[in-house]
């Protein structure tokens, strides 16, 4: 196991298995996505209360979760990056954070959008909202303080700082609903409970779900592979690459 | 692991619990302006603000509302199931608005009490299901509001 993930987090074996990886991960996040637009379309049932606007759930509560477990994924990244110094997880780290701040922006969109019909306001400065609003801006910063540094090590180790403190924050997203009074409805599916969801709704809600982290995995591993070939491109294993391909 | 690893992994872990630690502090002594309204029973005990706006939150009492035919106007109680609130609201009520549902309201106790509201919010619930489940559960007499309601801190 140990071997399999330093031989990883060697740029090269990186790039080989990254080319392998991305047309399934790609491939199965595209079906699954189709699958899941049809489910949440036509297969799920109108709410009781809500009656249609209630779909925007399969856009928002899987944005949502994505927006947090890439922040994760991140700062673990950076994290190993500080440790190790490996050159794959600085690139991971530095490939999430756009992924993850267009996923909070989704989040934010769509769930303004339900909030004006619903609630009857576009915002409200709750807890919820709130850290959620929070998390964009520590992508923002992110990603803000990556190109403001030129030299790819020193961006890559203040980024990971930056990252890791901001974990802080998600606990505070998830718990935000329970630990204090908030417009925003407690949690539905990530609870130690049964899920408040009909069985029919809450099929092409985790589809979906899938389909995001799919689609999450096969993007992130294809703006790592770039970092690193750009990186590299000084290297013999990128030369010899260049030359296989011309020769073929 | 060599040692220099080991160091900057300890720090890293130190760091993410120190900064979690100092966060929890802060927001406990914040406790209290996080809060996005205030129950029924709190404004009976008097926690509520007296000299500036605040919100009230609370579920809207099943026949308490009261519609004017001419105007906007539309009174109703507020119950978290302990104490009650009067509110009275000028304006357009959102679409889940309705008598048993939760709602958060944002204005201020008059000299009698009541609470005059300048904007009413629905709080919705966590509950999904389709029309017919809803009625399939009414009939059997279930009560399918969240047991752990939010509107009750």
């Amino acid at each position: 196991m140990w071997k399999w993930i330093t031989k990883f987090a060697s740029p090269m074996h990186f790039y080989l298995l990254v080319n392998r990886l991305t047309p399934w991960l790609g491939w199965g996040a595209a079906i699954l996505f189709v699958a899941g637009v049809y489910g949440a379309l036509f297969y799920a049932p109108a709410d009781y209360q809500q009656g249609e606007s209630f779909r925007i759930i399969y856009v928002h509560v899987p944005s949502a979760w994505m927006s947090m477990f890439i922040y994760m994924v991140m700062a673990a990244a950076g994290g190993a990056g500080l440790i190790w110094k490996t050159k794959v997880s600085d690139a991971i780290a530095r490939s999430s954070a756009p992924l993850g701040a267009s996923f909070t922006f989704l989040a934010l969109a769509t769930g303004s959008l339900w909030g004006k019909p619903m609630w009857g306001t576009w915002w409200v400065w709750d807890a919820r909202l709130t850290s959620e609003l929070i998390l964009l801006f520590l992508y923002l910063g992110y990603i803000a303080l990556q190109s403001a540094i030129d030299d790819k090590r020193t961006a890559a180790r203040a980024g990971a700082i930056l990252a890791l403190v901001g974990v802080v924050n998600i606990p505070i997203i998830h718990y935000s609903v329970e630990w204090w009074n908030t417009l925003h409805q407690g949690p539905t599916i990530t609870k130690l409970d049964t899920p408040s969801i009909h069985i029919d709704m809450l099929i092409p809600l985790l589809i979906m779900a899938l389909a995001f982290n799919l689609y999450y995995a096969a993007m992130v591993l294809i703006r790592a592979r770039h970092e690193i070939i750009e990186q590299e491109k000084n290297s013999k294993w990128v030369q010899d690459l260049i030359i296989d391909k011309v020769a073929v | 692991m060599n040692p220099k690893r080991k160091k900057i992994l300890f720090t890293i872990v130190f760091t993410v619990i120190g900064v979690g630690i100092a966060t929890g502090l802060a927001l406990k002594a914040f406790q209290e302006n996080l809060l996005y309204f205030y129950s029924p029973t709190q404004i009976s005990d008097g926690e509520a603000p007296s000299n500036r706006n605040f919100r009230v939150g609370g579920l809207v009492l099943a026949g308490s509302v009261v519609r004017n035919s001419n105007n906007l106007n539309v009174s109703f109680t507020l119950t978290d199931t302990m104490n009650t609130v009067e509110v009275i609201y000028d304006g357009i009520l959102p679409d889940l608005f309705r008598e048993g549902q939760g709602i958060v309201a944002n204005g201020a106790t008059n000299n009698e009490g009541v609470f005059i509201a300048n904007e009413v919010l629905a709080k919705h619930d966590e509950n999904y299901m389709p029309p017919e489940v809803a009625e399939a559960l009414e009939r059997a007499g279930v009560e399918h509001k969240s047991s752990k309601s939010q509107v009750f801190p």
